[in-house]
């Protein structure tokens, strides 16, 4: 597992060589765009696919981003934005990962469907730390609402990154370090926890 | 004693303060607790993570940022005492007026919805979630425990045995934690009810998460439960974030009460390791 003096840095847009490249426990830092989207766009999303509409951006090579941010004070260009729990849009990945979502950045499991579909299109899965909004945002150095205003913090926005802290959850391959991770640990630490 | 008043706009806007510094600034204790857990974690990826949690802290405390963007649900417990009058409206009235002014004015986000079914988002984090009690006295106290959705909808109700005892609930708790894994933002403080009925041990296991970290329950045979429990949980190898590591929780706070002779109600509600709080007695 990647310590912080690994971190990788990772630009621009993830072609496939470079997805493949990334494991699971990789440190990276991400600079380049990120789509914000969370419930209540991606239920939009889907609508919009079933009456076959285009999305509000082009989901081919796309990142996004499960987060909905706090507002922004006066100078700053984003609230705190950290990451939400992934699995409530568990229902909707598949379907944008098979339209060629590059990769999505969230919190916690996902579930075999995901996983899966992250596997088929050698997608990729990130965490960013669940509470650290105030430092992520740091990492944010514009924020422009693209769709679906009315939503509030749910809207769609297009963010521009720099240095954006992650670690690879889940890789092309399926591995994943919400098992991985655990089982090292315990792993190491097996006499203390007998 | 005779009766004190007390207007409901000192309310609104003790509410409205609690609201800015709770979501910005995490209490003393519980940071204190962060970085001993730090130094105590023997996991590198995990130390690491626990770091960015301490410095994501101290960067909203000092730049007066929320901690997380998710500023929660305004949950607040009200002790009113009986020879307290108030004037000037009504005491709900003037707490949600108090979360909407504190939700708008500290750049807070407004993570309400209207209708559990049709979720419009009502703008304004109202309303909030108010649980009142009538206690002795002239004064109001209350405490606001602003909660994320994240860390709440990994909690859990059980109906246990009595037969189940001691072991069934632990099991319960244990469980839980399993199940929530790295979705409720690890290190979580736990909150746990034991007794009551299917609603109180709710409120018992939210209360548990108001409790002050520097008190144990003050019944020693609950308060071991407590270590017993922390001892447990942090044997699951879940960690900060989920990546892996011994600190998995923080703190289990434990609240009973009295319950029928058929019944073991258990509750166990999380709290994100920005467990915010603030109170005030008016």
């Amino acid at each position: 597992m990647a310590s912080a003096s690994e971190t990788r840095h990772i630009e621009g847009r993830l072609d496939i060589s470079t997805r493949e490249s990334l494991h699971a426990g990789d440190a990276i830092l991400y600079t380049g765009t990120v789509y914000t989207a969370r419930d209540a766009a991606h239920a939009r999303f889907v609508a919009a696919l079933d009456r076959g509409e285009i999305l509000p951006f082009d989901i081919d090579g796309a990142i996004i981003y499960y987060a909905g941010p706090a507002p922004a004070q006066p100078g700053q260009v984003i609230g705190s934005c950290g990451p939400t729990s992934s699995y409530r849009m568990d229902p909707f990945a598949p379907r944008l990962l098979d339209l060629g979502l590059a990769a999505m950045i969230g919190k916690g499991i996902r579930s075999p469907e995901v996983v899966e579909a992250i596997r088929r299109n050698k997608a990729v899965y990130f965490a960013a730390i669940g509470g650290a909004a105030a430092v992520i945002a740091q990492s944010v150095r514009s924020a422009e609402v693209i769709a679906y205003e009315d939503l509030g913090t749910e809207a769609v926005r297009k963010l521009e990154v720099v240095e954006m802290p992650l670690t690879v959850a889940i890789d092309s391959t399926g591995a994943n370090i919400y098992e991985i991770g655990p089982k090292a640990y315990l792993g190491s630490h097996s006499e203390e926890n007998r | 004693m005779g009766i004190r008043t007390i207007h409901a706009s000192v309310i609104t806007e003790a509410v409205a303060a609690m609201c800015i510094e709770a979501n910005c600034v995490l209490p003393q204790d519980v940071l204190a607790y962060l970085k001993q857990c730090r130094d105590e974690e023997p996991w590198q990826v995990a130390r690491e993570t626990l770091d960015v949690i301490i410095q994501n802290d101290e960067l909203a405390a000092s730049a007066k940022v929320p901690l997380c963007q998710d500023t929660g649900m305004a949950c607040i417990f009200i002790a009113v005492g009986q020879d307290v009058h108030i004037e000037g409206g009504l005491l709900e009235d003037a707490v949600n007026a108090g979360a909407r002014k504190g939700y708008t004015q500290g750049y807070l986000r407004k993570s309400m919805v209207a209708d559990p079914l049709r979720r419009e988002n009502t703008k304004t984090n109202e309303p909030a979630l108010i649980t009142t009690r009538i206690v002795a006295g002239d004064s109001i106290h209350i405490a606001l425990a602003p909660k994320g959705g994240g860390a709440e909808n990994m909690g859990r109700i059980g109906m246990l045995k009595p037969a189940d005892g001691v072991e069934g609930v632990k099991k319960f708790v244990f469980e839980a934690l399993r199940q929530a894994g790295p979705n409720p933002c690890p290190p979580t403080v736990v909150g746990v009810g034991i007794g009551g009925n299917f609603d109180h041990v709710a409120d018992l296991a939210k209360r548990a998460l108001v409790r002050p970290f520097s008190m144990p329950n003050p019944d020693p045979f609950y308060a071991k439960l407590e270590q017993e429990l922390l001892e447990e949980v942090n044997k699951l190898g879940i960690g900060p974030a989920g990546f892996g590591g011994k600190t998995t929780a923080i703190a289990v706070h434990i609240e009973q009460m009295a319950t029928h002779i058929a019944c073991l109600p258990v509750a166990v509600n999380l709290n994100c390791h920005a467990a915010r709080h603030a109170e005030v007695t008016l």
